[in-house]
């Protein structure tokens, strides 16, 4: 293994120097759980990425490709960690063709860029997510975080048709393809969604696209109990209205977004203020259809009677969506003492629910909870401020929530939490046989253990 | 045939007979001859074939294969199109046909848990009643099972809206090529960490034996309609087919079929299909009542723009289902033209539909073949039958060289060989159009990494030939023998 000191003059051999930072304020933004590596590398082609991994993989030394960086405090702090792969400047729309609703994108192409490109084709992809501006498609899939759209479009592994990445032996490969069906040679391209770059460097993606609705609404409506908005929600559930999101959030975290709404001079729906339980559901279409999905919402709102209904349209429907959708940095926003928990899951008891908040009251600590579509909810504990050291009773109090969760078939994975506390919270259930399957996989990638080592789980 | 030592298979008969029983084991020549074909264009025959009815037993049988060092071959009902189900290097077959039962159905939740000898169509009909369906419909989903569907990665009609097998699976269980069982998913899906089921769909039996599949359940659209578009040409059918998709129209499904190929399908089905036509759409939109009738009324100006002769909506469910039946038996009917065909299933972007099916048709004149088209046209995903006579010398080779001419064309347009059928032995040579040698490589090492000693499935999606002849084998592939 080479010396850090010379690390980067090697680097700049391979890339030139204007592609290769190693000023200590510079690595410190490229910072994953405290770790800093010794070099950025930042490639232009899918060629140099392959001779930056082969270089690695040459020197023992480890990488963690990154993009927007804003979603690099998911996982556990990698075993080592030695070159940052910066692939920012890998962002061209390498093909696009809006006929056939496919597009191949580099991975370092923002989702903003990529969702206006496509825009102008009036089509979109249904990757809606948080960090929208900044995050990158790449980090996007490989962080697997949840798109707002995901009740209707399903994620990634829906609509990714393809990749192409940089192997654990430093090989350009692909996946998938460009067209909408495909099942030539095993389906790697699924893989490489949440896995932290621990498998490889993704350098392309291949979506299918979709036509941009003529025009689209939501509901919000306040419920003073938890079980109210819970059949309220379900009631919307088995109406077989095709809603793209429905959502249930917690009063405190309905008034969070209330108070984002007015930071930014927006009058936010009195339904966030009523502290309530919220259920929120959004639907888009032709425009018959979207008069038909209200009224037939008025309808099921009426028996409902929940006692604050707002139906939202224009402008404040757009901010509400945003919120929705970048919900998760405002879940860990309100302190940096949080944990926030994702969790997939069978149908959730209005007890279930409860047991949590229970969990989060014991500790002192405020519970957040988000219900999303297809049984993804998250639930964030927040410590106030001026508490000190929280970390003893949020550790207690997550470890208590996941326990609590998975006695009921859950699984959850921790979108947030600093560094000491990820040390006591199980950032993965309980490993069963299929862990063995996944280590098999991460060797079969990455026989060098070159990618992220350590970072999806302890061993991957 | 015949690669087992009379010794071996002699103690291997003996001691899954003792396991399984003697009526879920068959050797008898006239037996096997049942087991030696699906519905490719090749043939492999196994030297053992083994009904276990539980993951245990398929556990136990795995593990005494391994003893005597059999190869082994997963199959359910044999309906595949690929040859994936075929036991190229002879040895055990299991067939999951004994393991048919529906173990859960949770409508809360929006699943089933189901064996994988369950029929595709079996799943909804046990929940059609409560309102809910199986999405990936395969023109055999009548005798295809759901344990073929995932190693295949299946497809059919209404996957254009409703995507392929791999997207309504959450869970397995499997049992890897050492006999150890492992579950893999979980019921709602997405759990942390890799996705398991994304690879192990679709990878053709190639990695593990699959003993119980959790599915997605589907709610039944409020309306559908169905809607028979007719034209004079292929070339206009095809621009339609385009233009639908290019201005963001999605149907539930939209099929075609060539004019030629429609008599044949009219002659055995009496479907009400045109006789005189080029060629005709069949189309499905599915949804709110709302949108249903906006989809139809777009789609059938898309079509008049096309010169479409006529476009005809089913009246009725009976009518609906009647030309439904038309399409879904096409294949069938296809022995009415040649006693032989051979199933393309290449996948071009659906902008190139017309290039494409220009292509098909001077590739069957080139040849002098008959070639009839009845596709996916929505997703590209093309059909070309190549008929020909096995009587005749050189007839299949000919059949061959143009089939491979067509998968070629799709390559080059963006495509791919396969879009539902699955790679299996028939398509295995052609891989090296698309994947490189690093690509190959990889696949191996992820092959190597679950099935390292190739006991399981040998001589499948890989190709064997010069350059790509690393995928070991216990015993050496013998070359499908063709009918």
């Amino acid at each position: 293994m080479i010396a850090t000191t010379v690390l980067a003059p090697r680097l700049e051999g391979l890339l030139g120097s204007a592609n290769v930072i190693s000023a200590p304020e510079e690595l410190q933004r490229y910072a994953v759980d405290e770790m800093i590596p010794s070099a950025i590398a930042k490639p232009s082609s899918a060629a140099e990425v392959a001779e930056v991994i082969r270089f690695a993989i040459a020197e023992k030394l480890c990488v963690i490709p990154t993009g927007g960086r804003t979603k690099l405090g998911i996982g556990r702090p990698p075993d080592r960690y030695d070159i940052a792969i910066d692939m920012t400047g890998f962002n061209e729309l390498a093909h696009y063709d809006p006929g056939d609703l496919t597009l191949s994108a580099d991975a370092g192409m923002t989702v903003r860029a990529l969702q206006e490109a496509v825009a102008a084709k009036g089509q979109f992809l249904p990757l809606a997510l948080p960090f929208f501006a900044e995050t990158t498609i790449g980090g996007s899939v490989a962080s697997g975080i949840d798109s707002v759209y995901r009740r209707l479009l399903g994620n990634a592994r829906d609509f990714l048709i393809g990749a192409e990445f940089v192997d654990g032996k430093g090989a350009n490969c692909k996946s998938g393809g460009r067209v909408v069906k495909n099942v030539t040679g095993y389906d790697l391209h699924k893989l490489l969604i949440g896995s932290l770059g621990t498998l490889a460097v993704v350098t392309r993606l291949n979506f299918r696209t979709y036509t941009w609705p003529e025009s689209s609404a939501s509901q919000v409506a306040s419920f003073s109990s938890l079980e109210n908005a819970l059949a309220f929600r379900d009631a919307l559930e088995t109406s077989g209205l095709p809603f793209f999101n429905l959502e249930v959030l917690s009063p405190g975290l309905a008034s969070a977004f209330a108070e984002r709404l007015r930071a930014k001079n927006t009058t936010p729906p009195s339904v966030f203020d009523a502290n309530g339980w919220v259920v929120y559901a959004a639907w888009a279409g032709n425009s018959s259809v979207v008069r038909r999905i209200q009224t037939d919402l008025e309808v099921c709102t009426q028996k409902s009677t929940p006692p604050s209904v707002e139906t939202l349209s224009g402008n404040l429907n757009t901010d509400v969506h945003v919120l929705f959708r970048e919900a998760f940095p405002l879940l860990r926003a309100p302190s940096r003492d949080a944990v926030v928990l994702r969790f997939v899951h069978p149908r959730l008891s209005p007890e279930n629910l409860h047991d949590l908040c229970k969990i989060a009251a014991k500790e002192s600590l405020t519970a957040h909870v988000l219900l999303r579509p297809v049984g993804v909810s998250y639930f964030a504990l927040v410590a106030g401020s001026g508490e000190g050291n929280a970390n003893g009773g949020l550790a207690r109090a997550a470890n208590a929530a996941i326990s609590r969760l998975t006695k009921n078939g859950a699984t959850h994975s921790v979108l947030h939490a600093s560094t000491p506390l990820k040390a006591s919270i199980p950032l993965w259930g309980p490993q069963g046989p299929d862990f063995a399957l996944m280590q098999r996989l991460k060797r079969a990638f990455d026989p060098s253990n070159t990618f992220a080592p350590g970072r999806l789980a302890e061993g991957l | 045939m015949g690669q087992l030592s009379p010794t071996t298979r002699s103690s291997l008969l003996s001691e899954l007979r003792g396991m399984l029983g003697p009526d879920n084991v068959l050797s008898e020549r006239s037996d096997l001859l049942l087991y030696e074909f699906d519905g490719s264009v090749v043939k492999g025959q196994p030297e053992i074939v083994a009904f276990p009815r539980s993951a245990a037993e398929v556990s136990k049988v795995v593990k005494l294969a391994n003893k005597f060092q059999v190869p082994i071959v997963g199959r359910g009902a044999g309906t595949g199109l690929s040859g994936g189900a075929l036991a190229r290097s002879g040895g055990l077959m299991i067939v999951f046909a004994r393991m048919n039962r529906i173990l859960e159905i949770d409508l809360e939740n929006r699943r089933a848990v189901v064996q994988p000898g369950v029929v595709n169509l079996d799943i909804t009909k046990a929940v059609e009643q409560a309102g809910f369906y199986y999405a990936p419909d395969p023109s055999s989903q009548k005798s295809c099972t759901i344990g073929g569907n995932v190693s295949e990665n299946s497809g059919g009609p209404h996957t254009l809206a409703y995507g392929i097998t791999t997207n309504h699976v959450t869970a397995l269980e499997l049992v890897l090529p050492d006999g150890e069982i492992v579950r893999i998913g979980c019921k709602q899906g997405d759990p942390p960490g890799y996705d398991l089921c994304g690879l192990f769909v679709g990878s053709e039996g190639t990695l593990a034996l699959v003993t119980e599949i959790t599915v997605k359940l589907s709610r039944k659209a409020e309306a559908v309609k169905t809607l028979l578009a007719i034209y004079e040409t292929v070339e206009d059918a095809s621009q339609t087919v385009v233009d639908i998709t290019a201005r963001g129209i999605t149907p539930a499904a939209c099929e075609m079929i060539d004019g030629w190929t429609l008599v044949a399908i009219e002659d055995y089905i009496h479907a009400g299909f045109p006789r005189d036509s080029g060629a005709i759409l069949l189309l499905e939109v599915e949804g709110l009542r709302e949108s249903v009738a906006e989809q139809v009324s777009a789609i059938e100006e898309v079509c008049h723009l096309h010169h479409a002769r006529e476009v005809r909506i089913a009246k009725d469910e009976c009518e609906r289902e009647l030309l439904w039946k038309g399409r879904k038996n096409a294949f069938g009917a296809m022995g009415r033209l040649a006693p032989a065909n051979y199933v393309l299933d290449g996948v071009i972007p659906r902008s190139k539909l017309p290039s494409a099916l220009r292509k098909i048709q001077e590739v069957g004149q080139k040849h002098g073949l008959g070639i009839g088209n009845i596709f996916h046209a929505g997703d590209g995903n093309l059909h070309p039958l190549v008929l020909y006579d096995p009587r005749k010398p050189h007839d299949f080779e000919t059949a061959i060289k143009a089939a491979e001419e067509i998968i070629r064309y799709c390559v080059e347009l963006g495509g791919t060989l396969t879009g539902e059928h699955g790679v299996g032995m028939e398509k295995s040579e052609l891989m090296p159009l698309l994947f490189t040698d690093a690509d190959f490589d990889l696949m191996r090492r992820i092959h190597d990494a679950f099935n390292p000693d190739s006991s399981l499935n040998p001589g499948k999606v890989f190709p064997i030939s010069k350059g790509c002849g690393e995928i070991r084998t216990r015993q050496k592939p013998q070359p499908g023998v063709h009918p």
